[in-house]
C-alpha cells in the first residue's frame, strides 16, 4: 500500500513531492514517485530533465523514506499512466501537485489533474505550490 | 546598371500592402516550419502550391521566398536550444550553438545567428541582383547540349555531394528520372511507362510527387517512430549580443558569406558542404581557437552566415536558367510550370515584373525575419510543443486536399498514397528525397535539351560535348566525382579524419 506522488518539474511538483515525503514518513509508506509523458511533442517541459530528476532522487535519498522513482514514456495520457500505477501498487493515497487554470485552457487541453481526482479508486491530495 | 533600376521597380512592386502582407506571411511560417524539424520550406511550398493557384504568380513567389528564407533563420532556433538541427543546412550550428547556449550564452548564440543570417541574406541577395542579368546575357547564347551538361552536372552534384553514399544519392535520382518519364513524350507522343491506365498518360503532377515524397512520406515516417524521449529546451527569452561578441562575429559573417554564396550560385548544391568548410576555415582563424568545442560564437556565426548566401546563391541558377540546386529550389520551379511560366534565361525578360518584384521581396523578407526573430527567438521554441500527431493530421490533410485540387481527381489521392508509401520506405533504407525530387522536376526538361541536341547533331554523340562550354562543364562535373575520393584518400594518408558527410537521411535544404 504505498504512496504515489505524480511529479512535474514545476513549483506544483515539488510541492507534491515534499508533501508527499511527509506522508509517506508520517504514515511509515514506501513512496512511489512517477514523472510521465506521451512523448508525442518533441519538447514536453512536464519531463523532468536528467538534472531536475537527479535532484528529485537526491531530496528522496535525503529524506530517508524507502522509495522507488520511474520515468515513463507511453502512449497514454501522464494521468492514465499514473493512475495505472496506483492501480497496480494497490496505492493507500494518490499525490498530486495542482496548478490555477483558466476555464478556457482547461476546456481546450483538458486537465490531468481532473482526470486523477475524478477517476481513482483511492484517496487523492491535491497540493498548491507555496506561494 | 539596369539591374538596379529594375531592382527598385521591384521595391516598387513589393512594397504595396497586399504584397507586404504575403511577405510577412511567408517569413512566419517560413520560420515555424524552420523551427519544427522533420518539416522543410520544400513541403511546405509543395503543401501551398494548389492553393496558390488562384492567386497572382507574383504574390505566390513573394509568399516562396519567404518561406524559403525563413526556414534558414527558423532552423539555426532549433539548433541552438535543442541540439537537433531543424534543417540540415543547421547541422554544423548545432556544433558549437548548443554548446553555447548549456553555457547560458543561447542570447548572444541566437543573436549571431539572426544577425548573420541577415547580413548574408542581403549581401547574397543583393548578389543575386547584381550577378543574375549578367548571367543571363552569357545564358541566351547557350545551346540545348550546354543546357543538358549543366543539368547533368545538377544531377551528379546533387548525388555525389549530398548526402553519405552516392549509391543511394544514384538510386534516388534513379526513382526520380523514372517517375519524371511517366506519360506522353512530348517528341513521339508515344505512351511510357502509363501501364495502360488513362490518367497517367499526362503524367503525374510535380504537386502530387513532391507533396507525396515530403509530406506523406515524412508523415508516415514519424508515425512509425512516434514515441520518443522528450528532449530538453534550453529556454532563452530573447537573442542580445554583448560588444565583444559583436567583435568576434562580424569577420565570420562576411567570411561565411563569401564562402556560402557561390556554392549556392554554381549548380553543385546544398548547404551542407558550405557551412562544414566555414566552421573549418573559422576554426582555424579563431583567435581563441580552444573556445571551439566548448561554445566558441564565431562556429555560430560563419556557418548561419553561410548558408543563408547559399540560399541567396541558390536562387541564381533557378532565375538565370532554370535549374534547382536544392529540393525547394526545385519545387519552386514546379511552381513556375504550374503557373505557365516558363523558367529559363528569358524568364528574367518575359517575367521581369515577377522576378525583380521576387530579389525585392527577398530583402523586405530579411528585414522582417531580423525583427521577428531578434525578440521572439524563445517563443518560436514554444513551437515545439505540438504534439506530433497534431501537426501531422493537418499536414496530410492540407496534403490530400491539394493533391485532389491539383486536378480534382481521385485517382490523385491513390498515387499521393503510393508516392508517400515511396517516400517512406526511401526514409527506411536511407535515400536521399532531395535527388528524387530534382529528378523527377529536372528530368523531363534534361530529356527535351538531350533531344534536342541529339536532333541537331543528327543523332551524333559527338553533339553533346563540342561546344567548348559544355565541355568545360562536364570537366567540373568529373573533378566532382573524383576530388572526394582524393581528398579522402590524401587525409586518409595523413591521418586526418575523412570529411565529415552528415545525415543521409534529411530533407533537404
Amino acid at each position: 500500500m504505498p504512496i504515489v506522488v505524480g511529479f512535474v518539474p514545476t513549483p506544483e511538483g515539488h510541492a507534491a513531492l515534499h508533501r508527499a515525503i511527509d506522508e509517506a514518513r508520517l504514515r511509515g509508506r514506501r513512496l512511489v514517485v512517477l514523472n510521465a509523458s506521451r512523448g508525442d511533442a518533441l519538447v514536453d517541459s512536464r519531463y523532468a530533465s536528467a538534472s531536475d530528476w537527479a535532484t528529485v532522487q537526491q531530496t528522496l535519498a535525503d529524506s530517508g523514506v524507502e522509495h522507488e522513482v520511474s520515468q515513463a514514456v507511453e502512449a497514454r495520457d501522464p494521468a492514465d499512466q499514473l493512475l495505472r500505477v496506483a492501480q497496480q501498487t494497490n496505492a493507500e493515497l494518490i499525490v498530486i501537485g495542482l496548478r490555477r487554470r483558466t476555464p478556457v485552457g482547461k476546456l481546450i487541453m483538458g486537465s490531468s489533474a481532473q482526470t486523477v481526482l475524478l477517476e481513482a479508486d483511492c484517496p487523492v491530495l491535491a497540493v498548491k505550490a507555496a506561494p | 546598371m539596369d539591374g538596379i533600376n529594375a531592382l527598385l521597380e521591384g521595391f516598387g512592386t513589393a512594397l504595396t500592402p497586399v504584397n507586404l502582407l504575403y511577405a510577412f506571411l511567408g517569413v512566419l511560417l517560413g520560420t515555424a516550419i524552420g523551427v519544427l524539424p522533420g518539416i522543410g520550406p520544400a513541403m511546405t511550398i509543395a503543401l501551398l502550391l494548389p492553393l496558390t493557384f488562384s492567386l497572382e504568380p507574383t504574390q505566390a513567389f513573394i509568399m516562396f521566398a519567404g518561406i524559403y528564407y525563413g526556414g534558414m533563420y527558423g532552423g539555426s532556433t532549433t539548433s541552438i536550444l535543442l541540439n537537433t538541427p531543424g534543417e540540415s543546412a543547421s547541422v554544423i550550428t548545432a556544433i558549437e550553438g548548443n554548446l553555447m547556449a548549456k553555457r547560458g550564452r543561447g542570447a548572444a548564440a541566437l543573436a549571431t545567428a539572426a544577425i548573420g543570417s541577415f547580413v548574408a541574406g542581403t549581401i547574397g541577395t543583393l548578389g543575386l541582383a547584381l550577378l543574375a542579368p549578367q548571367i543571363v546575357k552569357v545564358a541566351v547564347q547557350l545551346g540545348s547540349p550546354d543546357y543538358f551538361a549543366i543539368m547533368m552536372l545538377a544531377f551528379i552534384a546533387v548525388t555525389t555531394v549530398l548526402g553519405s553514399s552516392k549509391i543511394r544519392g544514384l538510386a534516388s535520382l534513379g526513382i526520380g528520372l523514372l517517375i519524371g518519364t511517366i506519360g506522353i513524350d512530348p517528341t513521339s507522343g508515344q505512351q511510357r511507362l502509363t501501364l495502360g491506365i488513362p490518367e497517367l498518360a499526362d503524367g503525374i503532377d510535380v504537386v502530387v510527387v513532391a507533396v507525396g515524397l515530403f509530406a506523406v512520406g515524412e508523415a508516415l515516417w514519424v508515425a512509425a517512430h512516434l514515441r520518443r524521449q522528450p528532449v530538453e529546451v534550453i529556454k532563452v527569452k530573447s537573442a542580445r549580443m554583448s560588444r565583444d561578441d559583436w567583435r568576434r562575429s562580424w569577420l565570420p559573417w562576411l567570411r561565411g558569406t563569401a564562402i556560402g554564396f557561390p556554392f549556392g550560385a554554381i549548380p553543385a548544391g546544398g548547404a551542407e558542404i558550405p557551412t562544414f568548410l566555414s566552421y573549418a576555415t573559422e576554426k582555424k582563424l579563431a583567435r581563441h581557437p580552444e573556445d571551439f568545442g566548448k561554445g566558441a560564437i564565431e562556429g555560430v556565426a560563419g556557418p548561419e552566415a553561410t548558408n543563408n548566401a547559399s540560399a541567396a546563391g541558390g536562387l541564381v541558377p533557378l532565375l538565370t536558367l532554370g535549374i534547382p540546386t536544392t529540393a525547394t529550389a526545385a519545387v519552386m520551379l514546379g511552381a513556375f510550370q504550374g503557373f505557365g511560366i516558363q523558367p529559363g534565361p528569358r524568364l528574367l525578360d518575359q517575367q521581369s515584373d515577377l522576378v525583380w518584384a521576387l530579389i525585392a521581396s527577398l530583402f523586405i523578407g530579411n528585414v522582417i525575419l531580423l525583427a521577428l526573430n531578434l525578440p521572439l527567438a524563445g517563443m518560436w521554441a514554444r513551437l515545439l510543443h505540438i504534439p506530433r500527431p497534431y501537426l501531422y493530421a493537418g499536414i496530410l490533410f492540407f496534403a490530400s486536399i491539394g493533391a485532389y485540387a491539383a486536378n480534382t481527381s481521385t485517382f490523385d489521392l491513390w498515387l499521393l498514397l503510393v508516392i508517400g508509401l515511396l517516400g517512406f520506405f526511401m526514409r527506411r533504407f536511407g535515400l536521399p528525397i532531395v535527388p528524387a525530387i530534382i529528378g523527377i522536376i529536372l528530368g523531363p526538361v534534361a530529356e527535351e535539351q538531350l533531344r534536342r541536341a541529339l536532333q541537331i547533331s543528327n543523332g551524333e554523340l559527338s553533339g553533346l560535348y563540342d561546344t567548348w562550354f559544355s565541355k568545360a562543364v562536364y570537366a567540373v562535373a568529373l573533378v566532382l566525382l573524383v576530388a572526394p575520393a582524393v581528398i579522402d584518400r590524401v587525409r586518409a594518408r595523413r591521418g586526418e579524419p575523412a570529411l565529415a558527410h552528415s545525415h543521409a537521411n534529411q530533407e533537404g535544404e
